[in-house]
């Protein structure tokens, strides 16, 4: 730690002067009562809608005509959609919705990329107060089909592409979804007319739109009404729904302030894929809650595009990943010179740990440091952060949010919670390792997994929230990452369920058994390694390894699938029978975390 | 190295980062990230095997000049001949 020397903030005349500019005065006034204050609520007390948070309230009022969306398409020319223009799409699109026989609380779908369509349909389904579940246009058809089934999706939003390669071949498995609705390129570009009619089964959003009113009453909403479901990867079992409601926007809006630092003429750029939370909580609602200009990339990483991206559009505000700012640190400095990146201002990052060394690296080359956020699908926004005014200390996720209560609580070697007398639980002292916890009582805090009250009660133990990640706490409050408590992934930003990886190896037919952890990478953090061992007649070899990276590569998608496989006929077991991860990793060079242990009691 | 020397090496190697991808299904100037689904850390691997494959050096500043499999043909059948010339 002490190579990495702390990051000051000090502020010269000049400097402009943060939305906080005390942590611990913020801290001791904060409250989310107040943070409700500032949003709108639906007009004639209609309760609480995030798509007038979002949208309606700055298209009625002073920002009508402000860029909201500035959309970089893959192919074509840069478009830009005022808060006016989305309000009014979007209600044709909500319109649409209830034409098609939609109702409230039905699922809407969306497998979409960063487009103008993406902001679209989230605002439109959220005004029809349908209940919106993004998912990630890198999965394959198995994890697709799986959330559709789970979510029971009424609804779809795709593109022609996505839907031939990854939806048509499940489609007959997904008897509860009614309706396919194809967008393609951008809302300037107009119906697709031809193309899609050739797909039966799917309807033309642009031409559905444009049959539809684009004024829309937004029905009373309570703002505990389920408003979005994020799936997310468990160590065992099928992924999570976790359930959030139109209250959540109470903190986006606060966190996009607070420790976003995000100002009215912010020109902000989340990279996030809108598939997962951080490219819903903020790429879409948080930057619109604000009235800013969001920067909507399509395209995926590259150094020197997105370099270009930064300069031209002239980016202030920048969340991105841990990943994207190794990838940048290694394309070297010399290329970043190349770009006048003065106008940025404020650069955070969320997914997985950010290495001091990255922090550095990026005040001497982007000319600020990178600030550092933890939160989770469960979470729902930024739990803990570094912040504008805050003095950085390089790989430390910061201090909790103002209205956020923190904590790191003492194991046994079991790993539960150690307990008082008073039957409360321990928090562990400063300096030593435990699992971070919080007391439940954020806006944004998830509601419950789908379907599974039983694991929902599991992630909390005596009035605290368990995180599942392993933390410490120096004696000046930062909190530090230590580690997963727990089995799951953490790669590349994404989190990643080794159960759903292993389920789709024994589809295989040479597969016996399979086990799949994460192993360090210098660039992904972790990448996702699958132990094999092989049933009778099967020969462990290149050809029988690639066929198999084939095999979940095409169910999985590129994100989930292994990039390493390693037969093994020994693989280690639970006493109950299952494979154990945990000694897997042991057997790993460089992995000291989970040591030898020789018994692991199996879930 | 020849053009198709080049070319073997090139699809060789997108076959072990990418088996799912159907190399015979595409042109050969469809995009290694659209065309054939690899995602930024199968592109590194993708750089890291042609490297060692070939002892060619290739700066991140080059990637750009790697976007199809046409692209990384041209791209080594020219780095090998320069190698050579200045050998």
């Amino acid at each position: 730690m002490e190579r990495f020397a702390t990051i000051r903030k000090l502020r010269s005349g000049n400097a402009s002067v943060p939305n906080m500019t005390d942590y611990v005065t913020e801290r001791a006034r904060f409250s989310w009562d107040e943070a409700r204050r500032s949003l709108d609520g639906l007009p004639g007390g209609q309760g609480l809608n995030i798509a007038h948070e979002t949208v309606d309230r700055h298209a009625s009022g002073g920002r009508r005509s402000h860029v909201a969306l500035r959309c970089l398409p893959r192919h074509g020319a840069r478009t830009e959609v005022s808060y006016g223009e989305l309000a009014r799409r979007s209600s044709q699109f909500a319109n649409a919705l209830d034409g098609l026989g939609v109702t409230r609380a039905d699922r809407v779908f969306v497998l979409m990329p960063r487009t103008s369509w993406l902001y679209v349909s989230v605002i439109g389904a959220l005004k029809h107060r349908c209940v919106v579940s993004p998912l990630f246009a890198a999965f394959g058809p198995e994890p697709i089909r799986e959330r559709l089934a789970l979510g029971g999706a009424r609804v779809l939003v795709t593109t022609p592409d996505l839907y031939r390669q990854r939806v048509a071949p499940i489609r007959r498995l997904l008897p509860e979804l009614r309706h396919v609705l194809v967008a393609t390129s951008e809302l300037a570009a107009g119906p697709l007319r031809e193309t899609a009619t050739a797909i039966p089964g799917t309807l033309d959003m642009a031409l559905l739109l444009e049959g539809a009113s684009d004024t829309y009453v937004i029905g009373h909403t309570d703002p505990e009404d389920l408003a979005l479901i994020h799936f997310t990867s468990g160590t065992s079992g099928p992924p999570k729904g976790a359930l959030h409601v139109h209250d959540a926007i109470v903190s986006h809006d606060a966190t996009a302030r607070i420790a976003l630092d995000l100002r009215p003429d912010d020109v902000y750029w989340c990279t996030a894929d809108p598939g997962w939370v951080t490219g819903t909580s903020y790429g879409i609602v948080a930057p619109l809650a604000q009235g800013v200009t969001s920067v909507v990339d399509e395209g995926g990483f590259d150094a020197e595009r997105w370099y270009g991206v930064l300069e031209s559009e002239g980016v202030t505000v920048w969340y991105t990943s841990p990943t994207a700012l190794r990838m940048l640190m290694a394309a070297g400095s010399e290329m970043a010179r190349g770009h006048d990146l003065s106008r940025l201002r404020f650069v955070a990052t969320v997914g997985e740990p950010l290495g001091p060394e990255v922090v550095v690296w990026s005040e001497d080359t982007l000319g600020v440091p990178a600030h550092d956020t933890w939160w989770q699908t469960e979470t729902g926004a930024i739990m803990v952060a570094n912040y504008a005014c805050m003095d950085i200390r390089p790989g430390s996720m910061g201090r909790p949010f103002p209205g956020v209560v923190a904590t790191v609580l003492a194991r046994d070697d079991q790993g539960n919670v150690l307990l008082n007398a008073d039957g409360t639980a321990v928090e562990a002292e400063a300096g030593f390792d435990g699992e971070l916890a919080m007391r439940p009582s954020w806006p944004s805090m998830f509601r419950g997994y789908l379907g599974d009250d039983e694991r929902y009660q599991a992630c909390f133990s005596k009035g605290w929230y368990l995180t599942g990640d392993l933390a410490r706490r120096d004696a000046d409050g930062y909190f530090w990452f230590v580690g997963r408590s727990d089995d799951v992934i953490k790669s590349a930003g994404h989190l990643i369920g080794p159960f759903e990886v292993e389920s789709v190896l024994m589809e295989h037919p040479a597969v016996a058994e399979a086990g799949v952890i994460g192993i360090p990478d210098p660039m992904a953090g972790e990448i996702v390694k699958a132990f094999v061992s092989l049933e009778p007649g099967y020969e462990a070899g290149d050809d029988l390894r690639l066929e198999l990276l084939g095999f979940a590569r095409k169910r999985l998608g590129p994100t989930m699938a292994p990039r390493e496989i390693a037969f093994d006929q020994q693989l280690p077991h639970t006493a109950s029978g299952k494979v154990m991860r945990r000694l897997l990793r042991s057997r790993e060079p460089g992995l000291a975390r989970g040591g030898t242990a020789t018994t692991e009691e199996g879930p | 190295m020849t053009d198709e020397e080049a070319r073997s090496v090139v699809r060789a190697l997108l076959h072990e980062v990418a088996p799912d991808a159907d190399l015979d299904s595409v042109g050969s100037d469809a995009t290694l990230q659209e065309s054939l689904g690899l995602d930024s850390l199968d592109f590194l691997a993708f750089v890291d095997r042609l490297h060692e494959r070939t002892g060619i050096e290739i700066p991140e500043r080059d990637y750009p000049r790697l976007l199809t499999i046409d692209d990384c043909v041209s791209f080594l059948v020219s780095a090998t001949g320069r190698e050579q010339s200045t050998t």
